[in-house]
């Protein structure tokens, strides 16, 4: 059933309006637990349209295994979404950093009150992100160091590739997941893919792993993967690498490849000139799970990220 | 005076991005101030361009203490507003969202780090800043309440407020919460507009800053105080909000006083033209804020208000 999250009037004759979708079983007991699964807080951020589309066609595929309740929130930021915008048109911050909002606040900041208020309760939330229009990532889930004992064990059941748990930073504690996790709804973070694309795969992937969540909490009943074993890992194994010049980034290496100390990952060029500026190197053996797809750069853009294993 | 690149990025296909320093005067690190950090800060880009102006004037005429400096940037982003947007034209991130920065980081980060280092060591910190929600202002300096702020220095700028801001998350990377917990005495100072210069509060901020340079014994300058500056907490201001969305027609400005009931804006049904709200004061007192989006989204801010009684 399609419900309204959050409605008020645009200035020139529209609604804004958040939606989501809640798939229930046939007969409520009333102690049915829930799931969301919300994305497009970034408008951008196209990855999660296909996972929600294709979780729900699956469950209407087999409604009868279906024994708890499925909220789908597929665009959190819509006019963003409509816009080609990461964040809210007309509003300045970054929406994932006004949360838990204020329902006396802002257009934006009531929204946000109003979408905490609706997910809060959830047996679990997924918050699924796709990089940004400058980079690619394996599927992966991000967990914040002080939540780190209670999410663990439920990102392992999900699917994904890695699990990164990252230190803590003042500033995140306005994302909605921090938000969510901090009055006690368990929200992981996915973040796969690139801005602006879908990559199939990797939405069947996570797909999978929430029909094995779903599972786990007993909302249901129906056959499902095994789901693989991540990498996991904190900070100190990630290298981030960033351009040292600028100009345009001409890739080697492949995504998702496992790299070799010293292996040619890739280089900036000048095409003004034709010269070489820089040649990127591998600063380790480890996985390549992060790679610039958008070419032109400014000194510091990343362009890769290494999670380093020993050999 | 001594003009500085503090920091400088190659581009493949534009002039190199430069951060330019006017030092004037010798000596220790007295205070340092910061304009335009987004590309639309015109107003804080001008009163920079001023205050280099009139340094320049007073550091000829010997005018700057002994063994005292000061450092004016008049832009930290050139680059976006050579190209009209406000934030970093790439990938859309906020500077002034990146402090204290990072050398190894990205573009923004490595931009924030080196113009962090350059002016973290001074004792006083001035940004002219303009806020997230578009509009007119009283002319105020702002502090953030980190336990390094120092109220009674701020109170020595001759300008109609002071307000008191309790930190949010997003706060914590701005360059005024960095400067203090790097225990510089920073403030932000706001004038009446961003997009376009407003002389009035420009030469206003002028006077003002240079008054304050003089009353902490780093220049030689003569000023009368024309305002007994009150202090206000940010949350002690009354917010008047509109519960619709149209076209927004004030009928009122900054620095107005109203009475209890008396008609501030109306918004108009883009449509059919009637009036489908009239926001009135809810309180007497004065105009400290007013939005300026012709184009009103419901729930907006539309006016904060100085409570009087």
């Amino acid at each position: 059933m399609i419900e309204y999250v959050s409605k008020m009037a645009l200035p020139v004759g529209e609604e804004f309006h958040i939606m989501k979708n809640r798939l229930t079983p046939d007969m409520l007991t009333g102690k049915e637990k829930r799931i969301s699964i919300v994305t497009g807080t970034h408008g951008d951020e196209l990855e999660g349209q296909y996972v929600c589309y294709e979780l729900l066609r699956r469950i209407k595929e087999n409604q009868k295994h279906l024994t708890g309740i499925v909220d789908v929130y597929p665009a959190l930021n819509p006019l963003g979404v409509d816009t080609i915008n990461r964040g809210m048109p007309l509003f300045d911050l970054d929406m994932n950093r006004i949360f838990p909002g204020d329902a006396n606040g802002t257009m934006a900041e009531t929204v946000a009150a109003d979408i905490i208020d609706d997910l809060k309760g959830s047996d679990l939330c997924i918050d699924i992100h796709a990089s940004n229009i400058f980079l690619k990532e394996i599927s992966q889930i991000r967990i914040n160091e002080i939540s780190k004992e209670k999410l663990v064990p439920l990102a392992k059941r999900l699917n994904i590739d890695y699990i990164w748990v990252h230190s803590t930073a003042t500033v995140l504690e306005s994302t909605l997941a921090y938000s969510l996790n901090d009055i006690g709804t368990p929200t992981l973070v996915v973040e796969m893919g690139v801005g602006m694309r879908i990559t199939k795969e990797y939405g069947n992937q996570l797909v999978d792993g929430i029909f094995v969540a779903m599972k786990d909490l007993g909302i249901w009943d129906g056959e499902v993967i095994e789901p693989k074993e991540p990498i996991i890992s904190k900070d100190g194994n990630v290298h981030f690498l960033n351009a040292a010049v600028s100009g345009i980034f001409v890739t080697k290496a492949s995504h998702c490849k496992e790299l070799q100390k010293g292996e040619h990952i890739g280089n900036i060029v000048n095409p003004l000139t034709g010269m070489v500026l820089q040649k990127i190197y591998s600063p380790c053996n480890g996985l390549l799970f992060t790679l610039r797809e958008y070419p032109v750069v400014n000194e510091g853009a990343l362009v890769g990220r290494i999670l380093e294993r020993k050999v | 005076m001594n003009r500085r690149i503090l920091f400088e990025m190659n581009s493949v296909y534009r002039d190199s991005f430069r951060v330019a320093g006017y030092v004037f005067g010798h000596g220790e690190k007295s205070a340092c101030i910061i304009g335009a950090m987004r590309g639309n800060e015109i107003q804080q880009l001008y009163i920079c361009s001023q205050l280099v102006k009139r340094l320049s004037e007073i550091e000829n005429a010997g005018g700057i203490k002994k063994g005292k400096s000061v450092m004016v940037v008049p832009c930290c982003n050139n680059y976006s507003m050579n190209v009209g947007k406000r934030f970093w034209p790439s990938d859309n991130t906020d500077i002034n969202r990146m402090y204290p920065g990072y050398h190894l980081g990205e573009t923004t980060q490595r931009i924030a780090a080196g113009i962090f280092e350059e002016i973290k060591d001074y004792q006083i910190g001035l940004q002219f800043a303009s806020n997230y929600i578009s509009g007119k202002f009283l002319p105020h300096v702002k502090i953030m309440e980190t336990g390094f702020e120092d109220l009674e220095m701020a109170k020595t700028f001759d300008f109609p407020y002071v307000i008191l801001r309790k930190p949010k998350p997003y706060d914590t990377t701005t360059l005024n919460y960095n400067w203090q917990i790097w225990e510089t005495k920073a403030f932000s100072l706001y004038t009446a507009s961003t997009d376009a210069i407003d002389k009035e509060t420009a030469i206003l901020a002028e006077k003002a800053t240079l008054a304050f340079l003089a009353k902490q014994n780093i220049i030689e300058y003569n000023h009368k105080d024309i305002y007994d500056t009150k202090v206000l907490c940010e949350n002690d201001m009354i917010p008047v909000k509109s519960d619709v969305s149209g076209i927004f027609l004030p009928e009122k400005g900054h620095d107005d006083l109203v009475s209890k009931g008396d008609i501030l804006a109306n918004i108009v049904d883009p449509y059919e033209g009637h009036v489908i709200r009239q926001i009135t004061a809810p309180c007497k007192g004065r105009i400290f804020f007013v939005q300026d989006k012709t184009l009103l989204l419901s729930n907006a801010l539309v006016y904060r208000i100085i409570k009087e009684d």
